[in-house]
């Protein structure tokens, strides 16, 4: 591929669409104006974790002044086979978990709608459900492949001989909770047929994709579905495909005959829009005296629902982090009586990193190899399992970029000696990493009438800040200045494009937007600007073509971790990413990005856990005065930089994925530091109080 | 219920108000200001907040009706005719902004923080914002925000 020229590439713009956000003005999916007498639809969640809905009395509140319908498994519009089985919502009288949609009231106003919900009498009947996850779980079974497409296990040389033959091995067992991803904006959703065409204005990480199934959904054409996505309260995966909010408010308003606005309550967002499964992970090392990997095992054991498999990629990352004789990995899972899990930030990368990183820092205690050294010592040439070579890999320099930085030549190995008052105090290290994944998309370009171009992409800004890069790459193809550009966005209408999911938004939209904008100018160049030059593209072909090399990004990740000696609260005075992640588009957005994946990763560190009831099946924590997430009081001293990267091979911008490789890793380095703090070693998130106070030194 | 209140510095009177019903309610769905967010509706995340009678309020928390012959300033009101205030002109520039659906709230109570001390240290400002959940910016660009508006204001 040939490096494109830049010059608003790499320069900070402050966002597009900030003056909007910090005004007020900017314009959220249900807060259009613009609708008239708008109906509001309240769900009704199943009281019970497994079962069959008997009947749903409805009589009671159908004649309350304002009720305008009651949806429920007996009457709900028959909907086509969805591909994604949670969005068949109210077309049986399964109940598969607790806090399962079974039905809804749609009023003229939100509190009537609320009312009429709280007083819908339902009759179940209710089975025994089996909702938690254990090690020897009777329905642990092997998936057929791990998300989105990996084998489920992949095995490498002999492992077993090699822990035999091992000087050294470590042997643990590690646990990550549930996590809920909680965007700050839940999932919202406005549907408006005219017609036989639907509009839907919903929060979401990809507007062509739910245009897609909706379509199906509804037995419509494509061209009837229009989905606009302008503005996005965050997503963290959870908005990744179309959740059932959409589905319910497009059967709402056909059945009302107005527009429906479905906005999910806080409490909702631990159910029915996904989290992060919890994780059983054993991890088994076989290294040298000085440290040198012989063999890796990984074996991840996880959960889905009854309603639809989701199989995490916990270990892929092993598949291609060190370099080791051999190597084993896999992946079981036990389809429960609880809500399904989906995509949350790095999913597969962000649980399984937390334990081979936990792991490499036991095994360079066991082998009092320094933890940055360790890293650097089991560096591969190429990829581990495929042999490709990396498109590039700058995990060493950003390993040495770190220390020095964060000051680690000087650190005492020892653990559990160092104190500041009351306070213990060690420093952790952790490695990175995430794949950089690239999708097809088109996007157009087109000269305007007064000057100035517009481009358009069905890209979404869930506060990446993409609306901004995009406008930056599409002024650098056009060789124009950033003024002279307008990026349209978040529109199903633009076309096929990639998700804003799995950190590929930039590398794929920008993909698209560049060829728009080369062939555009190009245009120009030869025609002369006659104001109507218009040209689309479509990166199918291009992006297909990218083969021959493992593409992947790293990082390292620095922490520093303070234990009160009575009272074992841990706080985090520092951390410090260090990142290769290619171009930088623009360092002001990046550096946000970053610092909020690391800052998501402390929460999870220290704080983020749904914890199960087993009677009922289900997260008690179901809000944020229960589940707690970072606030600014946690936080201190927090930075992320990069490495220099040049990759001609990932992309022709040479960027790689930011959106995800923050949050990988950061927990293990908190978690190494509050082993060298304390002398403890907490192999179960979060690391709460509770599992320190017994270990601390006296 | 009929509801008169002031709000962003003009009489606005809705009617058919609900007793049960939020001042954020009222605000996003009566009365056309959708600035300040619902994220949590129970006071826990701060995107809701505003200046109720000058003083800085979860709008989830507040009924409606409490809201009668009071002054309410919002996110909607906080630039005036000469463009932004620095508090939001530091959240653009500082990068604090992300998604932006706890900005409003951020917002308000910064600009509440900045008016009752003028240069605040760090722990005053963690402190003060440390009922403002955000999921996005991991509060970095926050604090640097905040620290800028608050050089610029007292330069001024």
């Amino acid at each position: 591929m040939t490096a494109i020229t830049t010059r608003a590439v790499g320069s900070s713009p402050t966002r597009i669409e900030g003056t909007a956000k910090v005004t007020g003005a900017a314009r959220y999916s249900t807060e259009q104006d613009h609708l008239g007498d708008v109906a509001y639809l309240w769900p009704v969640p199943a009281t019970i974790a497994k079962g069959r809905v008997e009947a749903v009395d409805s009589d009671a509140v159908a004649g309350l002044p304002g009720v305008l319908a009651v949806l429920t498994p007996d009457n709900a519009p028959r909907l086509e086979t969805p591909d994604d089985a949670e969005l068949a919502v109210l077309q049986d009288h399964e109940v598969s978990y607790r806090g399962q949609f079974v039905a809804a009231v749609v009023a003229t106003s939100l509190e009537t709608a609320r009312e009429a919900a709280a007083s819908l009498h339902i009759t179940y009947a209710e089975v025994p459900h089996d909702s938690e996850l254990t090690e020897n779980h009777p329905k642990l079974s092997k998936p057929e492949k791990v998300n989105p497409a990996f084998p489920t296990d992949t095995e490498d040389g002999d492992v077993d001989a090699a822990l035999a033959a091992a000087a050294v091995t470590v042997d643990a067992t590690y646990r990550t909770p549930p996590v809920h991803n909680n965007p700050m904006e839940p999932h919202a959703s406005l549907a408006v047929w005219l017609g036989h065409e639907l509009t839907l204005y919903d929060s979401l990480q990809g507007a062509f994709a739910a245009q897609q199934a909706l379509a199906k959904l509804f037995a419509l054409p494509p061209a009837s579905v229009h989905v606009i996505n302008e503005h996005v309260g965050g997503g963290f995966g959870s908005k990744g495909t179309v959740r059932l909010g959409a589905v319910l408010a497009a059967m709402a308003a056909r059945e009302v005959g107005r527009p429906v606005k479905v906005v999910l309550g806080r409490q909702h967002m631990f159910t029915v829009v996904g989290y992060r499964t919890p994780t059983i992970q054993r991890v088994r090392l076989g290294a040298d005296a000085d440290g040198q990997l012989t063999a890796i095992e990984h074996a991840a054991i996880e959960q889905t629902s009854t309603v639809l498999e989701f199989a995490e990629q916990t270990t892929v990352a092993t598949r291609i982090m060190y370099a080791a004789g051999s190597r084993r990995t896999s992946h079981r899972l036990a389809a429960l009586d609880v809500p399904t899990p989906r995509w949350m930030r790095a999913p597969g990368e962000c649980p399984g990193m937390f334990a081979l990183e936990s792991a490499m820092d036991e095994l360079a205690v066991a082998t009092g190899v320094d933890p940055v050294e360790i890293r650097i010592r089991n560096e591969p040439d190429v990829e581990p399992e495929s042999g490709k070579p990396f498109s590039s890999r700058n995990l060493v320099a950003c390993l040495r970029e770190g220390a020095e930085r964060f000051g680690w030549a000087a650190r005492d190995p020892r653990p559990g000696v160092r104190r500041d008052g009351r306070w213990l105090v060690g420093t952790g290290v952790a490695a990175s990493t995430y794949p950089s994944y690239v999708g097809p998309s088109t996007a157009s370009a087109a000269a305007e009438p007064g000057g100035g171009f517009v481009v358009r992409i069905s890209a979404a800004d869930i506060g990446t800040g993409a609306r901004t890069v995009l406008t930056q790459i599409a002024a650098d193809a056009l060789r124009v200045r950033v003024e002279e550009v307008r990026v349209e966005i978040g529109d199903s209408s633009f076309g096929q494009a990639a998700l804003a999911g799995g950190s590929m938004g930039t590398a794929s939209w920008g993909w698209a937007v560049t060829r728009a904008g080369e062939r555009l100018r190009a245009a120009l160049d030869e025609h002369g600007g006659d104001g109507r030059l218009e040209v689309h593209v479509d990166t199918a072909e291009e992006v297909k073509a990218r083969t021959g090399f493992a593409y992947h990004a790293f990082g390292a990740q620095y922490a520093e971790a303070r234990v009160d000696l009575d009272t074992g609260e841990v706080r985090v005075p520092r951390l410090l990413g260090v990142f290769g992640v290619g171009r930088i588009v623009n360092p002001r957005t990046a550096r946000s990005q970053l610092i909020g994946g690391m800052t998501m990763g402390l929460s999870m560190a220290l704080h983020e856990e749904g914890v199960l009831d087993p009677a009922f099946g289900d997260y008690v924590n179901h809000d944020f005065a229960g589940y707690h997430v970072a606030a600014a009081a946690d936080v201190a001293d927090i930075d992320a930089v990069w490495v220099d990267e040049q990759d001609e091979h990932v992309n022709p911008l040479g960027v790689k994925g930011i959106g995800e490789i923050g949050i990988v890793g950061t927990a293990a380095a908190v978690a190494n530091a509050v082993f060298h703090a304390t002398g403890v070693r907490v192999r179960d998130l979060p690391i709460r109080l509770d599992k320190l106070l017994g270990g601390l030194p006296g | 219920m009929r509801i008169t209140t002031t709000v962003n510095g003009q009489q606005r009177v809705v009617d058919d108000v609900w007793e049960g019903e939020s001042l954020l309610y009222v605000l996003r769905e009566r009365m056309g200001l959708p600035g300040s967010k619902n994220a949590c509706e129970q006071g826990e995340c701060g995107s809701c907040t505003v200046y109720l009678d000058g003083v800085t309020a979860c709008a989830c928390l507040v009924a409606g009706g409490q809201a009668e012959g009071r002054e309410v300033v919002t996110v909607e009101a906080l630039a005036d005719a000469d463009g932004l205030h620095p508090v939001q002109e530091a959240f653009l520039e500082c990068g604090a902004v992300q998604c932006g659906f706890c900005t409003p709230g951020l917002l308000v109570q910064t600009h509440d923080l900045l008016a009752r001390t003028g240069r605040p240290s760090d722990p005053e400002i963690r402190e003060a914002l440390a009922g403002n959940l955000c999921r996005c910016t991991g509060y970095e660009k926050i604090l640097d925000a905040v620290r800028l508006a608050s050089e610029r204001m007292a330069s001024r």
